[in-house]
């Protein structure tokens, strides 16, 4: 590999974690999409920051940015209070606006400069290798490397050191706020956090790509997990590797390094939620078939034992009564009837079914349950 | 006016309005299921539906295009809905979720598309930002036959939507499949952003759904008529942002109309009759003041009640006295003087007059009677 590509899997990793760990609280927080909203709105401040700095490589971006994404949160939050609109729409009405007007302010005044919504929109991660951060004649490696770790640190800086509060505010908001915590104190900044990360990474891979990189990673981990701390470390390992994953397939196939990370990533969920060990599509659905199972078997163990020496019992004890009785399929009440034969609490000679004495304890220890 | 008699700014302006009032008639079902930011998504996720669709077809045709992007919407929809219900992942992180990692396998299958040696796909990224300016008259053909068939939908199944989303469980109860309703809203929502993509573009399309809508639920509460006002005030921005981007230079079209959707829900939101912002604070003062004007002629009779004579005056001070917190006490006493209640005796004594008693006597029933 050579070393620009090695640059660029670099940028991306880090770039990924970065949006991975800020983006956890996101989706615990169902403020998802307030993502979504705040890498659209940043090129409102991008623009602004470029008019009063002068060039693109100025600092006044990241701080526009930044402003304009507390701006979007702020604004979002004052209509929803109104109470005339709902929240999503809020939203909804929001970013577009603060979009726009940076196309607008673009078009208008900054057409002949070299910035363009694609840039922002679709981001050029190839080109990270490109624009190197020097001091003093040393070459330090590329620029977006540099800034995206310094933002990395800053999240992590942030998330271990305000854990507890995050903690507390995002899974009980109002017990927090009993305890004395105003709830805007830890949202403002943990959304100055997300703008910031946004700015960063819209550089490097565009804005709907750092939405990918939110949300994917933590929906992902939020299914493997129940604890926060462990949820973290999933979500930056899958962003990791949705990073690593996208940067080869792209190479692969020749495409966008933006569009396959995020089509990484969305792999690596579908996997996810389709074969999580206790929260995927699968192993709900064979919890599922269990449970029905091992009612069906508790059912047939009430009938054989309700009808245990009394004048019908022959014809009650058949297996062909059963389908018809219980209403089950003729293959499944074989497999119930079988099921039943395993753990040991029936036997079945011929069609003729009947208890055996731990079948009946278990019967008389589920009507004690039940009563 | 030379610019009305202009083909292009004809076709441009008549396909905005249409486009305008399509989605504004059909946001609305959007905004009120609070699902506002579907719009969004739907617009994102049909990106690879529009490359694939060239890609197999080879066809540049709106309408090839279309049906590709519909179908794409239309998945992303299902997959959202269909993470939402079957995993502890929310609404929102799933719409996020979904959104980018279709707009990554768009992007990734546009730039496949364009290091193929013929480059015809040029143009498929106006779908991208929107290109009114490039309407032809066929496109406002295609916009206006599938906006009338949807339309006509939305009329045939009025009363089922109208029930559906106002009360979902009871739609179901007296016998509309909710399942089926819902599918049909969504299949309007897929049509109304297929079509406006390649005006609105990708990310403003969500505020051509919401912002009309939006607007138009300050005004009236019923489902008709907001649905009216909803098309109206879309098709009506459609129409002024094409003429402002056709008089102005360098002024996009989709931009302009998503700034002029912003001001109508602005204005709306501060200043609609019965629901604004402006109208409540104006109700508030309006109540604040008359329960003033109550409180002071009920004191005055109070204290006159210790005396032989109802006209008994008494001091301002006295009046402070009885109620602390009271500001504005001299104008409320001067208006109350002109409305003939109370007179005013000495340099700062007042007296209930009899037809101020009286109106203090019917307050006082009327507030014991509350309690």
């Amino acid at each position: 590999m050579m070393q620009a590509q090695l640059e660029v899997v670099l940028v991306a990793v880090v770039t990924s974690i970065a949006c991975a760990i800020a983006g956890v609280f996101l989706v615990l927080r169902r403020m998802a999409l307030m993502s979504d909203a705040i890498s659209h709105a940043i090129l409102l401040g991008i623009v602004i920051g470029f008019f009063i700095g002068g060039d693109l490589g100025s600092p006044l971006l990241i701080v526009g940015a930044a402003l304009i994404g507390v701006v979007t949160v702020g604004l979002t939050e004052t209509i929803n209070r109104t109470g005339l609109v709902k929240e999503d729409a809020a939203i909804g009405l929001v970013f577009p606006l603060l979009f726009s007007i940076g196309v607008i302010l673009i078009s208008r005044i900054g057409s002949d400069v070299h910035l363009d919504t694609d840039a922002v929109l679709l981001g050029e991660i190839a080109f990270a290798p490109f624009r190197r951060l020097q001091l003093a004649g040393l070459d330090l490696g590329p620029k977006s490397l540099a800034i995206m770790s310094a933002i990395l640190l800053l999240n992590a800086v942030f998330i271990m050191a305000f854990f507890k509060e995050l903690k507390l505010s995002t899974f009980d908001p109002s017990l927090a706020a009993t305890l004395g915590f105003a709830p805007w104190l830890i949202q403002f900044p943990l959304m100055g956090i997300v703008s910031i990360t946004a700015v960063g990474a819209f550089d490097a891979v565009g804005s709907i790509l750092v939405v990918a990189l939110m949300i994917a990673p933590a929906a992902g981990a939020y299914l493997l997990t129940d604890r926060l701390s462990t949820m973290i470390w999933i979500a930056a390992a899958i962003a990791a590797l949705s990073a690593i994953g996208g940067y080869w397939m792209a190479d692969l196939l020749d495409v966008s390094i933006a569009g396959s990370m995020a089509a990484a990533c969305g792999v690596i969920f579908a996997l996810i939620y389709l074969f999580a060990p206790n929260r995927g599509l699968f192993s709900a659905i064979r919890r599922r078939a269990r449970q029905r199972l091992e009612y069906a078997v508790r059912m047939l163990l009430i009938h054989l034992k309700n009808h245990e020496n009394q004048p019908e019992s022959d014809y009650e004890r058949s297996l062909m009564h059963l389908e018809n009785h219980f209403r089950w399929e003729p293959g499944f009440a074989r497999r119930v009837v079988g099921q039943a034969v395993d753990f040991g609490f029936i036997t079945a000679e011929a069609d003729d079914l009947s208890l055996t004495p731990s079948g009946r304890k278990a019967v008389e220890e589920l009507n004690f349950q039940l009563k | 006016m030379t610019l009305f008699s202009d083909y292009t700014f004809r076709i441009v302006a008549l396909g905005s309005s249409l486009l305008g009032l399509i989605s504004g008639l059909l946001g609305s079902f959007a905004f009120l299921r609070r699902q506002s930011l579907l719009g969004d998504a739907i617009s994102h996720a049909a990106l690879p539906g529009i490359a694939l669709a060239y890609l197999f077809t080879r066809n540049k045709s709106p309408l090839v295009l279309l049906i590709g992007a519909a179908i794409a919407g239309w998945l992303a929809s299902i997959s959202v809905t269909h993470i939402a219900r079957h995993s502890r992942v929310k609404y929102d992180a799933a719409l996020g979720l979904i959104l980018s990692v279709f707009f990554g396998i768009g992007l990734m299958i546009l730039t496949f598309l364009q290091k193929q040696p013929d480059s015809g796909q040029a143009g498929l990224d106006r779908f991208l930002f929107g290109q009114a300016s490039a309407m032809s008259a066929a496109d406002v053909m295609t916009i206006s036959v599938i906006g009338g068939v949807s339309l006509i939908v939305l009329f045939f199944f009025w009363k089922e939507i109208k029930v559906f989303i106002f009360d979902e469980g009871f739609s179901g109860v007296i016998g509309f499949s909710p399942k089926k309703i819902d599918s049909i809203l969504t299949f309007l929502i897929v049509i109304a952003v297929a079509i406006g993509l390649q005006i609105a573009g990708v990310v403003l399309m969500s505020a051509m759904l919401v912002g009309p809508a939006a607007a138009a639920r300050q005004w009236t509460n019923s489902l008709k008529s907001m649905v009216l006002l909803a098309g109206l005030l879309g098709m009506l921005s459609g129409f002024v942002g094409a003429t402002a981007s056709s008089l102005m230079p360098r002024l996009p079209t989709g931009p302009a109309i998503v700034v002029c959707l912003s001001i109508m829900v602005a204005f709306s939101l501060l200043f609609a009759a019965d629901r604004g912002l402006v109208w409540n604070m104006f109700r508030k003062w309006r109540n604040r003041e008359s329960l003033r004007r109550e409180t002071i002629l009920i004191d005055l009779l109070e204290m006159a009640g210790s005396h032989d004579s109802i006209e008994h005056s008494h001091s301002i001070a006295a009046l402070k006295l009885m109620y602390p917190d009271i500001r504005g006490l001299r104008g409320i006493l001067a208006k109350l003087e002109k409305e003939g209640y109370v007179l005013k005796k000495g340099s700062s004594e007042w007296a209930l007059t009899p037809s101020g008693s009286r109106k203090a006597a019917a307050f006082a029933e009327r507030l014991e009677a509350k309690s």
